[in-house]
């Protein structure tokens, strides 16, 4: 067993580029998946907490079913979308990171805005008087309510951002796995795997599992620290 | 609508118009790509070879044309030359080649090469392949045993081959014994190793697969177990954003004597996996 | 901002014409017709589920009436010139200076005079040393302090608070009492429940007693505490349970 975390610390030691830049790839995706999902999910979520209109309830059944959307499905969708035959196709972004970074995108959005909601919704119980009495509207308590939750809501954020580094049904369909251009850290470990290379293919997964380990190490720790210091 | 309802509703579209700036700022953001590429659609097997990491450099430093592979299933290679999101497609299923270019997806295909298939499984050859005559009396006798079997079971070229073979042999393949995998070589292979089990394979992947376990190859030899590779662009007609001109120069390369000898050059542990074949 | 002391254009008296609440067909307040005058210090009294909190929201606009009306003198359906504390107060997960600020940043602001008001504020009830801290991590007493503090800031000229000592130790309540006997100095106008005999003596200048939903005494202090007319309200300065 010893085989390949020796194949990974030597992998990385080496400074290896082609795996430095797969490294590289599979970050800039998610993070920046994560990111466009934040600026679309957090506001839209607090709104859904806040609003009542009518189909409110379907709405939030919807976006918590969403959250179980199977990556391939999502990568599917997004390839009809991109692909040359597809209403989109004139953008020419498929086989493109920028494909991919849609992909995960739509997987991550749901659960944030549905984290979101639920932040929003029991900060909004606990707040909504006290806002009201001091003067603030709902629109206005939106960012008020996002920042005051802001160490639960990060949980969100992580939650997706574990999602979308592990999935690799949906990068793989949109973005094709071109070396050197959208080959990330999971459609490497499946390549591997189909050549046989299990201990290469493990090696990596030892590497993105580290990855993601030490993000999620780092926000327990910043949580914690929060709780301790905002109450 | 009130007052709120209007501020909240404007709120979530700035927020989402932002996101969806972003997404579409996304394309100009990456860094611009070298405009001299093209995108080949081919198989996974042709890739997990190693094939391309060999000739494909020698093509970009002759012509400075960078090749972008997506390596997919062959009936998924075929569909994304259809589609138009490639613009050279590169499998190895002759029929399906043939109707590409009938239905006016493809301009003309070209050979290229060809590798040949070959049965591997457990040493001690528990069906008795050892002494077949050919390719179809040693899948009769692996029928016959019902020593188990793993079919990529796809669709593939390989499955296509593999159902040609029953054929001949006069046995359609069920049971408990036959494994339909409905996955690529690789993992197939890997299942193979694993039962263990026979398996049909392109010498290309058996040559370079890594997780042999168990197995070797069984049979080998027999012509009917040649698989040919044809190379076609997709028409620039049914798409016009193709790359015609650049997927032609990487065509004419391929069966050029240049494109002939880098495959000819390529080989795994000393052997010559792919054996060119052009006009 | 509008300072306690100016007041024009005055709110006040606030007038409450018939007015009930009634919600899932269940009437919680019912005719009640009382007026609020300026500058005078009203405890509203009565058994735990007789209406004092709905009362409070109501005059406050947290709620509507269902039927009746609320009239503000100034014609105003919601004045901003007022302010509200809860029995548990309801404090962000900021500092404490940051607390102070955010109803003058929600009236638009800027940051600088909003530090420097929210400074002014600090200094005025001793919390200049607590600033920095966060919030939600001071003991009750000191966030029942901030949350008065921050009512002030907003410069009210009416102030409603819902039994705001009554999860307090002897020591804070007396802090708290000092604060709003001050507010009420400057001429703030005070509606205050509770169900503290001794507070309400200490604090009220009129008392309004409610039962079951109406009110069914309202008049100046002293005559209350001297001989009520009505029976439950005898009952309850009794100290006897009614409902």
């Amino acid at each position: 067993m010893s085989g390949p975390f020796t194949t990974a610390f030597a992998l990385i030691t080496s400074g290896d580029p082609a795996l430095m830049q797969i490294i590289g790839l599979s970050l800039r995706v998610t993070l920046t998946a994560v990111l466009i999902a934040c600026l679309i999910g957090l506001p839209l979520g607090a709104g859904l907490a806040l609003a009542r209109f009518p189909g409110r309830s379907l709405a939030i059944i919807l976006f918590n079913a969403l959250m179980g959307l199977p990556p391939v499905v999502a990568g599917l969708v997004v390839y009809l979308l991109l692909s040359r035959s597809g209403p989109l196709g004139s953008l020419a972004l498929l086989f493109t990171p920028a494909a991919m970074i849609i992909a995960q995108t739509v997987l991550i959005l749901p659960i944030v805005i549905s984290l979101t909601r639920s932040v929003v919704e029991d900060l909004w119980g606990e707040y909504r008087e006290q806002l009201r009495s001091l003067g603030a509207s709902r629109l206005r308590a939106v960012p008020t309510l996002l920042w005051d939750g802001r160490v639960s809501l990060l949980t969100g954020v992580l939650a997706g951002f574990g999602r979308a580094s592990a999935e690799v049904g949906a990068v793989l369909i949109v973005g094709g796995n071109i070396a050197g251009h959208t080959r990330t850290m999971t459609t490497a470990i499946t390549l591997e795997t189909s050549r046989g290379e299990l201990g290469l293919a493990v090696a990596l997964g030892i590497i993105l599992l580290t990855l993601t380990l030490s993000l999620n190490a780092l926000a327990w720790g910043a949580g914690q620290w929060a709780r301790g210091r905002l109450g | 609508m009130t007052t709120n309802r209007r501020n909240l509703l404007l709120g979530s579209v700035t927020g989402l118009a932002s996101g969806i700036a972003m997404l579409v700022a996304l394309p100009l953001a990456t860094p611009a790509q070298a405009q001299d590429f093209i995108t080949v659609a081919s198989t996974t097997s042709t890739e997990n070879s190693g094939l391309f990491d060999h000739i494909l450099p020698l093509f970009q430093e002759e012509t400075g044309i960078e090749v972008r592979v997506v390596a997919q299933g062959t009936g998924q290679a075929l569909e994304t030359g259809r589609r138009g999101d490639a613009d050279v497609v590169f499998v190895h299923a002759r029929a399906l080649e043939d109707a590409f270019v009938a239905e006016g997806y493809g301009v003309e295909r070209f050979d290229v090469m060809y590798n040949d298939f070959v049965i591997v499984g457990p040493g001690e050859d528990p069906a008795g392949l050892a002494g077949a005559d050919d390719a179809a009396s040693a899948m009769a006798a692996i029928a016959e045993a019902e020593a188990p079997f793993a079919s990529r079971g796809d669709d593939s070229g390989t499955h296509v081959a593999e159902m040609n073979l029953w054929e001949a042999a006069g046995v359609a393949p069920e049971g408990q014994w036959y494994l339909s995998t409905g996955s690529g070589m690789g993992a197939t292979l890997n299942t193979a190793a694993q039962v263990p089990a026979y398996a049909l394979t392109d010498r290309a992947t058996w040559l370079s697969f890594a997780n042999r376990g168990p197995l070797e190859i069984a049979f080998e030899g027999d012509p009917v177990l040649f698989n040919p590779y044809g190379i076609i662009l997709v028409n620039p007609e049914r798409h016009p954003h193709v790359k015609a001109e650049q997927g032609q120069a990487f065509i004419d390369w391929v069966v050029s004597q240049a494109g002939q000898e880098a495959i000819a050059g390529y080989t795994v542990a000393g052997e010559q996996l792919f054996f060119p074949n052009a006009e | 901002m509008k300072r306690a002391s100016d007041l024009y254009p005055t709110i006040l008296p606030l007038r409450l014409e018939d007015a009930g609440f009634a919600v899932a067909g269940a009437t919680l307040l019912e005719e009640i017709s009382l007026a609020i005058p300026t500058g005078r210090r009203l405890i509203v009294m009565g058994a735990n589920g007789a209406g004092k909190s709905l009362l409070l929201r109501l005059c406050h606009g947290l709620i509507e009436p269902t039927s009746g009306r609320r009239i503000w003198a100034n014609g105003e359906a919601r004045p901003q010139a007022q302010a509200m504390v809860f029995q548990r107060p309801v404090l962000l997960r900021r500092s404490v200076a940051a607390n102070l600020a955010y109803p003058l940043r929600l009236r638009g602001m800027g940051r600088a005079a909003c530090r420097e008001m929210a400074g002014e504020t600090l200094e005025r009830f001793g919390l200049s040393a607590l600033a920095d801290r966060p919030a939600r991590l001071l003991s009750g007493g000191e966030q029942q302090r901030l949350a008065l503090a921050r009512a002030w800031t907003m410069r009210p000229q009416i102030l409603f608070l819902d039994e705001p000592t009554s999860a307090l130790d002897p020591s804070a309540t007396r802090t708290i009492e000092e604060m709003i006997e001050t507010f009420g100095a400057e001429g703030i106008t005070i509606v205050m429940s509770t169900h503290n005999l001794g507070q309400a003596r200490r604090l009220a200048d009129d008392v309004a007693f409610l039962h079951r939903g109406r009110l069914i005494e309202h008049g100046p202090a002293d005559m209350f505490f001297e001989g009520p007319d009505a029976p439950e309200a005898h009952a309850f300065l009794a100290g006897d349970l009614i409902w």
